[in-house]
């Protein structure tokens, strides 16, 4: 299980992270699956409904609007990802995951995000702690629901692409800020 | 009327792979019904215990939510698109719940 993507499709997740934050961003991955091996093609940012908090509560209730904001929620217009997945499906490509921001907090998915997951799909949560994105995490819901799997981020451009699978850190992009 | 309902990926899986199926359905509700009927595994990821849509699933009748039609009651013409489309939400831990991240199951 792994998600291959390249430098420039995680700075541009990163990049997102940063420019949104305080609130959380979020945007779509495209690219080809193989099996459970998914390769992102293109990294596309979309808005996070939750900005428009009523018009996100007609299609996904909160349980508390006053602590549940854009701040620590996010929800994709799903016009947005019907109109991308149309474009996708002419390009030959495929929905191959999401990715969002966790502003101030650790890029490990919350309860939250697994109640409402789908399986298959990767999950790519960057963390943002004070407007500087750090570490990038993908994951993948379990079959049974009961918790997300880390799934291991390779770097297509990679000396070597499919030596050992690390989850990627501030400290390994560096290079890239 | 035959009208084609589209998968999305995660729930291909219930479909034997299939991307898009094509079926009869004078209504969004009788082709829900048809194909979840045809792909009995499907039901429980598209409808609550209560027989009603999921809120987690948008259906879009060519490019209009159901929602704002006459939501199961909306009627199909030839050659409809009637799409699937998961909802896609999350987020961090809710300010002032300090008991860190969380990866496992929890008491729900």
């Amino acid at each position: 299980m792994a998600l291959q993507l390249n430098r420039d499709h995680l700075e541009a997740i990163r990049d997102h992270g940063r420019r949104d934050y305080p609130t959380e961003c979020c945007g779509i991955l495209l690219g080809h699956a193989k099996g459970d091996h998914k390769q992102v093609v293109e990294v596309i940012a979309l808005k996070n409904l939750r900005r428009e908090p009523e018009k996100a509560r007609e299609l996904l209730p909160v349980a508390d609007p006053d602590r549940e904001t854009e701040r620590n929620r996010f929800l994709i217009d799903p016009r947005d990802q019907l109109r991308i997945e149309k474009g996708a499906r002419a390009k030959g490509l495929e929905v191959v995951g999401y990715y969002h921001s966790h502003p101030d907090h650790p890029a490990q998915p919350s309860s939250y995000d697994r109640e409402h997951a789908w399986p298959w799909y990767s999950y790519v949560i960057v963390s943002v702690q004070d407007a500087d994105p750090k570490e990038v995490n993908s994951w993948v819901l379990a079959a049974d629901r009961s918790r997300f799997e880390p799934e291991a981020i390779q770097l297509a451009n990679s000396p070597h692409p499919h030596a050992a699978p690390v989850h990627l850190s501030e400290h390994s992009e560096s290079n890239g800020l | 009327m035959p009208v084609k309902v589209i998968i999305p990926t995660p729930l291909r899986q219930y479909t034997a792979k299939k991307d898009a199926v094509e079926l009869d359905a004078k209504t969004v509700g009788e082709a829900l019904a048809t194909l979840t009927t045809q792909y009995a595994d499907l039901r429980r990821h598209l409808f609550n215990e209560e027989g009603k849509i999921r809120s987690f699933v948008n259906v879009y009748l060519n490019d209009e939510d159901i929602r704002y039609l006459q939501r199961e009651q909306t009627p199909l013409h030839e050659n409809d698109v009637l799409s699937i489309v998961p909802s896609i939400a999350g987020g961090s831990l809710l300010r002032g719940n300090c008991s860190g991240p969380e990866t496992g199951p929890t008491d729900r």
